[in-house]
């Protein structure tokens, strides 16, 4: 050991430190910055546009005037029935993985499989969308046909959350009513689910924030770059927001005119996204409370 | 001149106080045991020693703690060198994700030894004094993870003997051990007293009997009696102790 | 009868339970299904546009010509019979707009009626023409050779170096540039978010007081939640005027753009992941570090990275995957030129992006339709095999820690 002089060796890893520790530091607040000036840029730039008349009105003069309420309210749409493709299915997929099937090749399957869907790319839904939904199944450029696609992408994301979501209830509660004579499903349906409950709604909020702000699957299974009024069935186009941003700022021919609806839907889409992470947090953090205390 | 010495040590984890007053003095070459219930504060005890208690957000500490009649937590105490003379064992076997020579080495390393002979050398005696030797002399390049539990710990003890500490602080090194791999680690305290300072918190009263010279009792954040251990488990003075020792509570 | 009743329907719910989880499974094999169907469909079809012909004269020592070729020929980059395997003798190129240089309307007839037979006699006229026209105007005694255009075949669909599925008369299906144009902006995506990703993750995990933690962790999740869209729209308004002015280049959508807005995407699943697999370093590994007198940055970069190196690598895989498949953000500021790249301040096009840009004008069921699946398939086939790294390389993981 006496080969090193102390004081030496001391300064040197302290130097050293305090160097790897700035950069790093620097680095981790240089990211947050981006976020920062994207939030707000979009905020600032975005906050004078949008208004009651902005939410409630149609598109004026080749959209470079007026609102976005077709867009909204397709989004509204898309996100409805998408969630109501996903959700009952994802849920069940999730309460049979976890609380049904037992550790073997089966479940390693469907697992993969899961796994596989949540990493394919949102532009091969939209392709496998076209070609089935629009195509093969003859739904046409359709609500259908964009929920659809929608909801099976976001269906990974619910089983995931829901999975977790029942992996977090203690066993003893399962023991404690199969113990009392209860089957398995009345167990599942009257104590874990119950449980679980804010936990799964946390997974459904994520996935609607998720699923809105979605482009590339419903560039051709729905999305319509005008229509003069709003859908009436499942089998009409639809506008939706994402794809309103889209089109606005990058085709048509007034794109520099239409930058301020560009500026408030933009603003509109992070608001969505906003809400529903802070709806997420709130929930996670008043049930969790809420569970402790029981 | 003790070895280690606390006078008026106090702990504060925020508002809840973890040790209070603790006045105890070791003396080299011995093996003193730190027992009592869980949470009594003999893990924050020890870990005074090697300031790894610095760590936790909000701690305060007040009193001295004495090396070598030096106390360590003045000002201007080299922390990382301060952690040198005093070699660590934890709970687990925790050795690094690298192989069984670097584990060993690391110690050396991160202090700024670049001589690979001596390093060698130096890594060899460790592990032999931890008599691992002849299991792994042919497997020094493997991962740590491959060797059972009990040879991970002896390792982890080797890696802290290489830094050449004089005390090693010991945090119920045998708890996650089979009783096989137990007897050879306590063995091995047993060698090691003649070089070193070891001071070991345990569970298990049995070991303390077996393996210490004195036996501190820790109760509530107290220090409710010391002494050699015969006396303690032969004859304790304080009520609580001999409640402890012969298990009404624990 | 009760318990009939009770079991039947434990059962039955049992059966829906399964059948709901299998549906994942199945939108994988109905995706594959798909995707490769019509995908596959492109190497069935011929790049020569769909009830057009290619005639050149029958003393004509060629016999075929690939796409590349004709699309050579009718740009007049092939001017001699002899670059194609032929005689040494110039090209005459016929199309069917020239037909007015050798007769009048009236020897056409006025329902082209006679236009068979004029093509037919035009083409046995010249020894060095080649002529493109619709397959309804060729003659039943067609007195020149026509050419059969092979199938589009693998290797031109890999190793071409053109991609312009609109051009007339034959389609040029080359992916090499989409291809390189997806690597080159997912890898300079990867090089800007790998190092701050990872910097960020450590600050995070190891550095930051719990509060700055606290107050960055939502923050990075927000910034995984905004739409791609609003990312390519920053992407628009800021990051592409700003290239066109610090380089000086003529548009500022260019690769480089899409590497940023990639990186800043990519930088959320790269933090996240890897901060969870630093926090899950034991406390005491780094505890026994700090006893031996490392200092807190030797255990982080000798322990703890070491440590939790599968974790990483899995959360910059999968940064990688989700550069690779993102498709709005890239569309819309990468500038989408189909050229082999050569410096990242080029526009480029991604093949995400391409399938966006094309689908809609696609007809449907065509050529054109057929090779934007194919592009699918390879998309598929990447994030499939990224998706498998990242699995593997987590398990390796499990097997370290036995």
């Amino acid at each position: 050991m006496n080969v090193v002089n102390e004081d030496k060796l001391a300064k040197s890893k302290k130097r050293n430190q305090s160097i790897a520790f700035f950069i790093l530091g620097l680095l981790g607040y240089f990211i947050v910055a981006i976020l920062l000036i994207i939030l707000s840029f979009i905020v600032y730039k975005g906050i004078s546009v949008i208004n009651w008349s902005f939410i409630t009105q149609m598109p004026e003069d080749g959209m470079t005037k007026g609102g976005i309420y077709p867009a909204i309210i397709g989004t509204l749409y898309l996100v409805a029935g998408s969630m109501l493709f996903a959700f009952p299915i994802g849920v069940l997929a999730a309460i049979y993985m976890n609380e049904y099937v037992k550790d073997g090749v089966f479940k390693k399957i469907i697992k993969q499989m899961t796994n596989n869907l949540s990493g394919v790319p949102s532009i091969v839904f939209g392709l496998f969308g076209m070609s089935l939904f629009v195509n093969k199944l003859g739904f046409g450029d359709s609500i259908l046909a964009g929920s659809l696609t929608l909801g099976l992408l976001a269906l990974p994301v619910v089983i995931r959350t829901t999975e977790e979501a029942l992996k977090a209830v203690d066993n003893t509660f399962r023991q404690a009513s199969i113990g009392l004579g209860a089957t398995k499903w009345q167990t599942t349906r009257r104590v874990v689910l119950p449980i679980a409950f804010p936990n799964i709604i946390t997974g459904l909020i994520l996935s609607v924030g998720r699923v809105s702000g979605e482009t590339a699957p419903i560039l051709f299974t729905v999305a319509a770059y005008f229509l003069p009024k709003l859908p009436t069935s499942i089998f009409d186009q639809a506008m939706a927001l994402p794809y309103h941003l889209y089109v606005i700022s990058t085709s048509g021919t007034n794109i520099e005119e239409s930058r301020p609806i560009a500026y408030g839907t933009a603003l509109v889409l992070i608001i969505i996204v906003l809400i529903t992470n802070l709806l997420a947090n709130a929930l996670r953090k008043y049930f969790g409370r809420k569970v402790k205390m029981n | 001149m003790y070895k280690l010495e606390s006078k008026n040590a106090n702990v504060f984890y925020g508002a809840s106080q973890a040790l209070t007053d603790i006045n105890l003095a070791i003396h080299s070459h011995t093996v003193t045991a730190l027992i009592g219930p869980s949470g009594c504060g003999k893990s924050t005890y020890l870990r005074l020693f090697n300031r790894m208690n610095d760590l936790i957000d909000g701690i305060k500490i007040t009193g001295q703690v004495l090396i070598d009649g030096q106390d360590i937590y003045a000002k201007g105490v080299n922390v990382d060198a301060l952690r040198k003379k005093t070699g660590m064992v934890f709970q687990k076997p925790n050795p690094f994700p690298k192989t069984i020579f670097e584990n060993v080495a690391y110690g050396l390393r991160v202090n700024g030894i670049t001589d690979a002979k001596f390093i060698e050398e130096r890594v060899e005696t460790s592990i032999k004094q931890v008599v691992l030797w002849d299991e792994v002399k042919d497997k020094l390049k493997k991962s740590a993870f491959e060797l059972s539990g009990g040879q991970q710990q002896r390792l982890c003890i080797a890696r802290a003997l290489a830094i050449q500490p004089s005390i090693i602080l010991m945090d119920e090194p045998t708890s996650a051990l089979d009783p096989i791999s137990t007897a050879k680690v306590e063995e091995l305290i047993h060698e090691l007293k003649a070089k070193y300072t070891i001071v070991v918190v345990t569970h298990n009263m049995q070991q303390a009997g077996r393996i210490s010279d004195s036996t501190a009792f820790f109760y509530l954040g107290e220090l409710v009696e010391y002494n050699t251990t015969k006396e303690i488990f032969t004859n304790p003075k304080n009520q609580r102790t001999q409640n402890y020792i012969t298990g009404r509570f624990g | 009868m009760r318990t009939f009743i009770k079991k039947f329907s434990e059962k039955f719910i049992e059966g829906l339970l399964m059948l709901s989880s299998s549906v994942t499974s199945l939108t994988v094999v109905l995706i594959v299904f798909f995707l490769f169907k019509e995908g596959l469909g492109v190497f069935d079809k011929t790049a020569v546009e769909e009830g057009f012909v290619i005639a050149i004269n029958k003393n004509n020592s060629v016999t075929e010509l690939s796409s590349e070729e004709i699309k050579n020929i009718y740009d007049q980059k092939i001017i001699s019979w002899s670059e194609v395997r032929g005689k040494k003798d110039s090209i005459f190129l016929f199309r069917l707009e020239d037909i007015s240089n050798f007769y009048t309307d009236e020897q056409i007839g006025e329902n082209f009626e006679l236009l068979p037979l004029r093509l037919s006699s035009i083409v046995d006229s010249f020894p060095n023409i080649i002529a493109f026209f619709p397959e309804k105007y060729l003659d039943k005694n067609f007195k020149g050779k026509e050419l059969h255009a092979d199938k589009v075949s693998l290797s031109e669909f890999f190793m071409g170096e053109e991609w312009f599925p609109t051009a007339h008369p034959s389609a040029q299906l080359g992916v090499k540039p989409l291809i390189l144009g997806t690597l080159w902006v997912s890898l300079g995506a990867i090089l800007l978010a790998l190092p701050l990703g990872l910097a960020a993750a450590i600050y995070m995990s190891e550095i930051a007081k719990e509060n700055v933690r606290r107050f960055m962790k939502p923050l990075i999740e927000l910034l995984a939640g905004i739409p791609s869209v609003v990312y390519g729209f920053f992407g628009l308004v800021i990051i592409v005027p700003l290239i066109q002015k610090t380089f000086g280049v003529a548009v500022g959508e260019t690769g480089l753009a899409g590497s940023i807005i990639l990186g800043i995407m990519a930088l959320p699943t790269i933090i996240t992941i890897s901060e969870d697999a630093m926090r899950n370093t034991p406390r005491a590994m780094k505890e026994a570090s700090l006893a031996l007198g490392a200092s807190k940055w030797q255990t982080i970069y000798r322990v703890v990275i070491p440590y939790s190196i599968s974790g990483i690598s899995a959360g910059a895989i999968l940064g990688i995957g989700r550069a690779i498949g993102e498709t709005m953000a890239v569309l819309m500021v990468t500038g989408n030129a189909a050229v082999i790249p050569h410096s990242i301040l080029e526009p480029m096009r991604t093949i995400p992006a391409t399938i966006a840009a094309e689908l809609g004008e696609a007809p449907y069921g065509g050529l054109h339709y057929k090779a934007l699946f194919a592009l699918g398939c390879i998309l598929f086939i990447i994030t499939l095999f990224i998706n498998l790294t990242v699995e593997f390389v987590s398990n390796r993981k499990k097997f370290n820690k036995h």
